[in-house]
């Protein structure tokens, strides 16, 4: 019975803290990958307090359901992911864990960006010998800054659906950032036009949505299947392709390994691109602008590596 | 059809809708134009800028409407069929010793305790279905298929509902379901990171301590994560017994970790599980004599878990080490079931295992697992006791290693080796797993 009693101190004592602590009037949002955490801080400003479930040394495809992150998805207001099943192997465990309705699926708090754009590679097989493929379709729409303004556009909408109070500060920081932005593509556009046709390889089939706003043309991919790593007779078979048709350039991402790249462009001469593929992928690109800038940077250095 | 035409006659009036106001965004730039002076080139990029954004509206709406008429000719009466995933297991196991006569000196073992069977054998293939509910809950159930003794039996293993609509991080689950107990007892055991249970899990619950009843926990309001949370079982299931008309066991727990950094993280939990009339409680000794059980039991958990991933990418490289203890009080009589002997019995057993799992290139992991137990167990007839392999003649350890090639998410090849001391006659034991994953791709808890 004593122990009984002090149990209940201890849970009357927690009730008490819980409601000591400060109320923030922020909407806490939970962004699952970092350029969505940026897109949120810039439409909502000082009205949210964002934090972000992966940086870009990170492969949203394989994250840890780790305890901060419970605890973070239990004060989310606001889910902001990619959706389309990148996030299937740990955010569904953190929302049934959380405790939080609000972000529940289907609800005003859970917001997919992948709902707002239209997607390429959706599969006509669903069979997993094609390996980790997505059935909704690829799901790495941040590659092309267009998808970008569509997102923007949708998440506005959510964020005065959610936080109505604040509607008019979200609508004026999207505007003045959707002003910028569509400027920003056309300078992009405008730079890497010399970059239509061309040709390359990438380690993942994470660049889609940037082949079709560019007008690279994706030969081979360095895994085999989606998610699975690059084996030797895979690489060896792409190698002879290479020497045949050679590509301009061979992409992957800052968060994968750069071994598999680098070995097809000792034996081919073919330059490899290290490509940010989310803010904070690449020291540097703090910002959704960076990206796209560092991005094409990088791309139109390769092509001028090639034609020497 | 009429769907697909009020679809498309929408779709035209904002294409026309867009068309007029790109006319009046024109006009405004000119009359603006007249008023102050602009530069020529200002106007030419907000033209310009304009003349972008209305030409990717006019692309979206024209793949939206794609869309939409395509959705309106699929039918899927099985949309809201719940996730269903199928797991095949399978084992082919060598022991030097022969695994009928398995025993852990100085503890009765019982439910499905003791070595798998020799030579080829289906291991537990299961079949999860899964899927929220409503708005207010989840439901989910695992249906196993087992050998026993050329027999296949099907069994229950977890059927319960869970809330998602409870605010405040709280959280209720019911049915029969795993026990949140100790750290691996949460996990289905296809998702253990070697192919048989730690002998503390043997000796002690049978393997694996399910509860039928209620759970219900409650992440804390604070910065670092702390969850609190108890169940009350129906006292069925081992290590309690007998048909119980109320709170028949019950466990209480707290977990709590965080990040050290970017590559480190970790978790810690206390648990305590308790049954205050176990009532016949089988155990078997296939070396003496088989027993019941009558009394009290409590049990005391620490479990710790760490894990590095570089920058928190676990793909190329990481590394788990976890460690888990358990101490157990008993309080009761004993009885043999052949002689019908009796003794008074005070048993006091512990255990603990520790192991490192370090997967060094993608698809391949490797393991090392060392696990102990002992025990002080008395009572007032000792050869009842010695009768039902309760005496403390022997400490028990083993230690295992493990290969495991992970060909995706889907598929795991696994061997594993233990230098099995659990008796006084050590074992050399092979054990060769396979685990086939199919249909839905479930998401991993820590």
């Amino acid at each position: 019975m004593i122990i009984n009693n002090k149990i209940t101190a201890f849970m009357v004592a927690l009730l008490l803290m819980s409601n000591a602590s400060p109320v923030f009037a922020r909407l806490n949002i939970f962004a699952c990958e970092p350029e969505w955490a940026a897109l949120s801080r810039v439409l909502g400003g000082d009205k949210v307090k964002v934090i972000s479930a992966t940086n870009g040394a990170q492969d949203p495809h394989h994250i840890q359901a780790r305890p901060s992150l419970l605890n973070q998805a239990r004060q989310a207001d606001l889910l902001v992911c990619t959706g389309a099943e990148l996030e299937i192997g740990w955010l569904p465990i953190l929302q049934r864990k959380s405790g939080n309705p609000k972000i529940q699926v289907g609800t005003d708090g859970y917001f997919m960006a992948s709902n707002a754009v239209s997607m390429l590679d959706v599969p006509t097989v669903l069979d997993r010998s094609e390996g980790d493929v997505h059935a909704m379709g690829n799901p790495h729409i941040q590659t092309d800054p267009n998808n970008i303004t569509d997102v923007a556009e949708a998440l506005n909408q959510r964020l005065q659906l959610v936080d109505p109070d604040n509607a008019d500060s979200y609508e004026t920081n999207y505007q003045h950032f959707k002003q910028r932005w569509l400027q920003a593509i056309q300078g992009w556009e405008k730079q890497a036009a010399n970059l239509r046709g061309k040709r390359v390889v990438v380690y993942h089939k994470g660049w889609a949505y940037m082949n079709d706003w560019l007008g690279l043309k994706e030969v081979g991919t360095l895994e085999p299947k989606p998610g699975i790593p690059p084996s030797s007779d895979h690489l060896a078979d792409l190698l002879k392709k290479m020497h045949k048709h050679p590509a301009a350039m061979i992409i992957y991402a800052a968060y994968q390994s750069s071994r598999a790249a680098h070995w097809l462009s000792e034996k081919t001469g073919i330059p490899v691109v290290k490509l940010p593929f989310t803010v904070g992928g690449i020291k540097g690109v703090d910002t959704l602008f960076d990206l796209y800038s560092v991005t094409i940077n990088r791309l139109e250095k390769a092509v001028k590596q090639e034609h020497k | 059809m009429q769907q697909a035409t009020y679809t498309l006659s929408s779709a035209i009036c904002l294409l026309a809708m867009t068309a007029l106001s790109v006319q009046n965004a024109l006009a405004e730039t000119e009359t603006s134009a007249a008023k102050t002076p602009q530069s020529s080139a200002q106007i030419q990029q907000q033209i310009d800028t304009m003349k972008h954004d209305y030409d990717r509206r006019l692309k979206r709406m024209q793949k939206h409407l794609k869309q939409t008429q395509a959705a309106t000719r699929t039918i899927k009466p099985n949309a809201f069929n719940p996730a269903i995933s199928l797991v095949l297991t399978g084992l082919y196991a060598s022991y030097s010793n022969n695994p009928d006569n398995y025993t852990l000196p100085g503890f009765a073992l019982g439910n499905e305790a003791g070595l798998d069977t020799e030579g080829f054998s289906l291991g537990e293939s299961e079949i999860t279905m899964g899927s929220n509910v409503d708005q207010n809950f989840y439901g989910q159930a695992t249906f196993s298929f087992g050998n026993e003794k050329g027999n296949t039996t099907i069994s229950v293993e977890e059927a319960f509902f869970e809330t998602i609509g409870l605010p405040h991080g709280l959280h209720v689950k019911a049915g029969r379901f795993f026990s949140a107990m100790g750290y691996i007892n949460g996990k289905h055991s296809h998702a253990w990171d070697f192919n048989d249970a730690p002998l503390v899990y043997r000796g002690m619950f049978g393997d694996q301590l399910k509860e039928e009843g209620v759970q219900a926990s409650w992440i804390l309001p604070t910065d670092h994560y702390i969850l609190v949370g108890g169940e009350l079982g129906n006292g069925v299931q081992y290590p309690s017994t007998g048909s119980q008309t109320g709170v028949g066991d019950w466990v209480a727990y707290l977990k709590t970790g965080g990040d050290i950094n970017l590559s480190n993280s970790w978790e810690l939990g206390v648990s305590h599980w308790q049954a205050g009339d176990i009532n016949k409680r089988q155990t078997f000794n296939p070396v003496g004599a088989d027993s019941i059980f009558s009394g009290n039991s409590k049990i005391d958990g620490l479990d710790f878990v760490y894990k590095w991933a570089p920058n928190g990418n676990p793909l190329q490289h990481n590394f788990k080490f976890q460690w888990e203890y358990f101490n157990r009080l008993e309080d009761g009589q004993l009885t043999l079931n052949t002689t019908s002997l009796v003794s008074s019995y005070a048993g006091h057993q512990s255990g603990w295992y520790a192991q490192g799992v370090y997967q060094f290139i993608p698809n391949w992991t490797t393991g090392l697992r060392y696990d102990r137990l002992d025990s002080n167990n008395s009572g007032n007839n000792q050869s009842v006791l010695d009768q039902a392999g309760l005496s403390n003649t022997h400490t028990p350890q083993r230690t295992s290693v493990m290969l495991s090639w992970q060909a995706s998410h889907f598929s795991r090849i696994r061997a594993q080796y233990n230098y099995d001391e659990s008796t006084a006659n050590s074992d050399n034991q092979l054990l060769i797993q396979y685990t086939m994953v199919m249909g839905a791709h479930g998401a991993h808890a820590y």
